[in-house]
């Protein structure tokens, strides 16, 4: 969607006008928005002045849909209306959540489309998918921040663990659309970490960021140098977080509970949702003191009362701790660090405050981690620092983000073997391309199966999609050429090209991963969600394809004049023809004309971007540089 | 992306040998970064965005190539219009043929025994293996310009590279 940034007819907004945006921690279990207000990046508050948004939706009978604490409030009353780690299920199948015999949902397969895997869940409001149920989360979010600025957002940041693969990354974009939501950004939450800790404690060196949230476990190392934040390496376990720790404490009371009564039947939906949450208090009870008490009556009337002791819980938890620790060593090799090059380590995320975790973590990095930044706020924080920057309030050229690709991608080759295409911590953005050629005499087309993970069999890695490649001209096997080529972009979402070059037909196809919504699913449930009537609708596309269009024509006459001398006086020529031919098409009122002068006037400025990507690199470079050269 | 043609040494401001200013390198990579990365084109038309995205990639794909002594050695060779890893490029002496096989013989019984530590002290010698190889390829590209000998010892070098990924890959699987 277009940024809706109106100003008069023949005027534009104001260049040094602040612009609204927001960095978004959408978490498992609690959500945050963040913005920077004078120079200051901070978190904020809803009405009652809570900072964190439980990530909990309930559909409630009235047909409302309920976001945060009086959602979560609901649970154990209403478990299957109420939806929370949402975040889990975003771009996975029903066949991914193992454990689902102790969540009190009802998912379904998406049965809707053949080549969709998504699952979806059952509630009194029809079938729900993660994405829209994030959406609800982000919807109220961007409710909060708009009432708190007093504006429309131009953007937000979102941030997603950095493990999450293409089809979680896809999801959560979606989700952000269907929230109405402009991403300017997919962040890694390790990365967004980093850069709220860096810049507040002028940090340089090797760091490391261990985030442990709700659902997901991230382990990133950078390193930061004036104002530059690479990560060397990250890795993780998109499936590892508080959750499991409650999980394991809930699996205790019911076997603790069984000792004594034998006969003790199945669990409700919601004595089930009842005693997650009693867990839940009691590891975070644990914390602090040595033990607690988990107490309540469960649906058929047998009352639990049971003691945890701290030492008990590391007991039944260890195991998870130590989970960590293998992606931490993945993470040190691929970054080619030992222990003593790192300079510190920063705790993220509210399960980080469990001390055994900490414990664990200084053991093996031989060092105190560093816990001045709240561990829940600190993603949030450094998520609105970057929307500030890429806002454009913030000229920050000391600022530079380069982030990777988590896990390797690659294609199905012969014998179920999967090729890798891309390499995990490559850094972003990076176009890859490999030649393959067919198997068959007179083979004519070609199927060609995209994958993400480590291991060499394609029944290991996750499948992102599939597609066929045809009108290959018959040859004999071996002779074609296909080209295909990844390439994963700045927000770490990847599209797949192949092309067959011997002959120079070309037949071209863009992917998008089979857990996703397509872009149907997306355009029907936006308008759907859309009150307003059909005109209205008309006027805004109108409006929106007005807008694009001013801000295309200010910016390419900026440019011209700044860089005019880069080109040929042809082709400036050629520009300003579209430039007026652009204009004029804008007096009329038809959007699909706008938005296609527009497509003309940037391909027709394509050689001159280039041309002046050229000359600021060259600039970039000159000085310092080239007198080091010449010593 | 047809990124052959590119010349990565110029992209970076550096002398076309094999001998690099690692740090000079890593400076110019963030100087050109800093100007091109597609965070600095979000509300960039279109045309410039991929202007950007291009520049972005190239200078990823460049300072990978360099920075990694194996891909920096392999690509002088393709400059002057050697591919070291050609098929018809099989001609490696024989001691070093045993000797890759004795290195894949100890991966595979460590793996078998699923010991970490063999892994571990297998992939410190061939590093340090590695490391002198480095040296003598400065000699060979830079001073006598041999590319005969040079194209040889990169195909060592990346025989190496090869078997420490191998061992890289069977620790991470043990782990």
């Amino acid at each position: 969607m277009a940024l809706l940034q109106i100003s008069e007819p023949g005027m534009s907004a104001a260049p040094h006008q602040h612009k609204l945006a927001v960095g978004i921690d959408l978490g498992t279990t609690n959500s945050l928005v963040a913005t920077v207000r004078s120079a200051m990046s901070t978190v904020l508050q809803d009405d009652h002045g809570h900072a964190l948004l439980p990530s909990v939706v309930r559909y409630a009978p009235d047909g409302a849909v309920i976001v945060g604490h009086e959602a979560q409030a609901q649970q154990s009353n209403d478990p299957t209306n109420t939806i929370s780690s949402a975040k889990r299920f975003m771009g996975r199948s029903i066949n991914d959540i193992t454990d689902r015999a102790h969540i009190p949902y009802r998912f379904v397969s998406a049965s809707h489309d053949q080549n969709s895997k998504a699952l979806q869940i059952e509630t009194r409001a029809g079938l729900k998918s993660p994405v829209e149920i994030s959406a609800e989360i982000l919807k109220s979010l961007k409710i909060r921040a708009e009432k708190s600025l007093g504006g429309e957002l131009v953007g937000a940041v979102i941030t997603v663990p950095a493990y999450f693969d293409d089809a979680q990354r896809q999801a959560t974009k979606d989700a952000a659309r269907l929230a109405g939501l402009n991403v300017l950004r997919l962040l890694n939450e390790p990365t967004a970490a980093a850069v709220a800790y860096g810049l507040d404690n002028a940090a340089e060196g090797n760091f490391v960021i261990y985030d442990l949230g709700g659902g997901t476990f991230d382990v990133s190392i950078l390193h930061l140098s004036k104002g530059v934040f690479e990560v060397l390496a990250t890795n993780g376990d998109s499936a590892l977080g508080g959750d499991d720790f409650d999980h394991r404490i809930y699996c205790w009371v019911l076997d603790t509970v069984r000792e004594t009564n034998k006969e003790f039947a199945p669990l409700t939906e919601s004595d089930t949702r009842l005693l997650l949450t009693k867990s839940r208090q009691a590891k975070e009870w644990l914390t602090e003191n040595f033990e607690a008490q988990i107490l309540c009556r469960l649906s058929n009337g047998i009352l639990v009362d049971v003691t945890l002791s701290a030492e008990k819980f590391v007991e039944i938890t260890q195991h998870l701790v130590i989970k960590t620790l293998s992606p931490t060593r993945k993470a040190m090799r691929d970054a080619s660090l030992s222990i003593e090059d790192i300079n510190g380590v920063v705790l993220v995320g509210g399960a980080t405050r469990m001390p055994h975790i900490r414990r664990a973590v200084e053991d093996y990095f031989q060092q105190e981690p560093l816990t001045n930044l709240d561990p829940d706020k600190v993603v949030a924080l450094g998520a609105a620092i970057q929307a500030n920057i890429l806002a454009g309030n913030k000229n920050d050229d000391e600022l530079l983000l380069l982030d990777v690709t988590p896990l390797s991608l690659g294609l199905e080759t012969m014998g179920g073997l999967v090729e890798k295409v891309i390499h995990r911590n490559s850094t972003l953005p990076i176009a890859r391309a490999q030649e393959f050629t067919t198997y068959k005499d007179g083979q004519t087309a070609m199927s060609i199966h995209v994958l993400q993970g480590e291991r060499e069999l394609v029944s290991d890695c996750r499948s992102l999609a599939r597609f066929t490649l045809r009108g290959i001209p018959p040859m004999a096997a071996g002779a074609a050429r296909i080209r295909v080529t990844f390439t994963v972009d700045a927000d770490g979402l990847l599209s797949v090209s192949a092309r067959e070059q011997s002959t120079g037909v070309e037949a071209r196809i863009e992917v998008k991963p089979s857990y996703g919504l397509t872009e149907d699913e997306i355009t029907s449930m936006l308008k759907a969600s859309f009150s307003s009537a059909e005109e209205d609708k008309k006027a805004r596309m109108l409006a929106e394809a007005r807008v694009s269009a001013g801000a295309i024509i200010n910016s390419v006459n900026l440019a011209l004049q700044a860089d005019g001398h880069l080109i040929s006086a042809a082709e400036q020529e050629a520009i300003q023809h579209e430039i007026k031919r652009l204009e004029t098409i804008t007096q009329a009122d038809d959007a699909t004309a706008i938005n296609q002068a527009v497509d003309a006037l940037n391909t027709a400025t394509e050689a001159f971007a280039a041309a002046r990507m050229n000359a600021s690199v060259s600039s970039a470079l000159s000085g310092k540089a080239i007198n080091s050269l010449e010593v | 992306m047809s990124n052959n043609q590119a010349d990565y040494f110029q992209l970076f401001n550096l002398p076309e040998q094999y001998a690099i200013d690692v740090k000079l390198l890593e400076a110019n990579f963030r100087k050109i970064q800093s100007a091109s990365h597609p965070d600095r084109f979000v509300n960039a038309p279109a045309s410039e965005k991929l202007a950007s995205m291009q520049q972005a990639t190239l200078s990823n794909e460049a300072y990978g190539t360099l920075k990694n002594p194996a891909r920096r050695a392999k690509y002088l060779l393709e400059r002057r219009g050697i591919d070291a890893v050609a098929d018809t490029n099989t001609a490696l002496p024989m001691d070093f043929l045993m000797q890759q096989m004795e290195w894949r013989e100890q991966l595979d019984d460590a793996k078998q025994a699923k010991d970490i530590e063999s892994l571990e002290r297998l992939y410190l010698q061939l590093r340090a293996e590695a490391k002198a190889m480095e040296a003598n390829l400065g000699e060979l590209f830079d001073v006598t310009k041999d590319d005969v000998a040079a194209t040889e010892l990169t195909r060592k070098l990346i025989f190496i590279d090869k078997v420490c990924a191998d061992i890289q890959q069977a620790i991470e699987y043990l782990d």
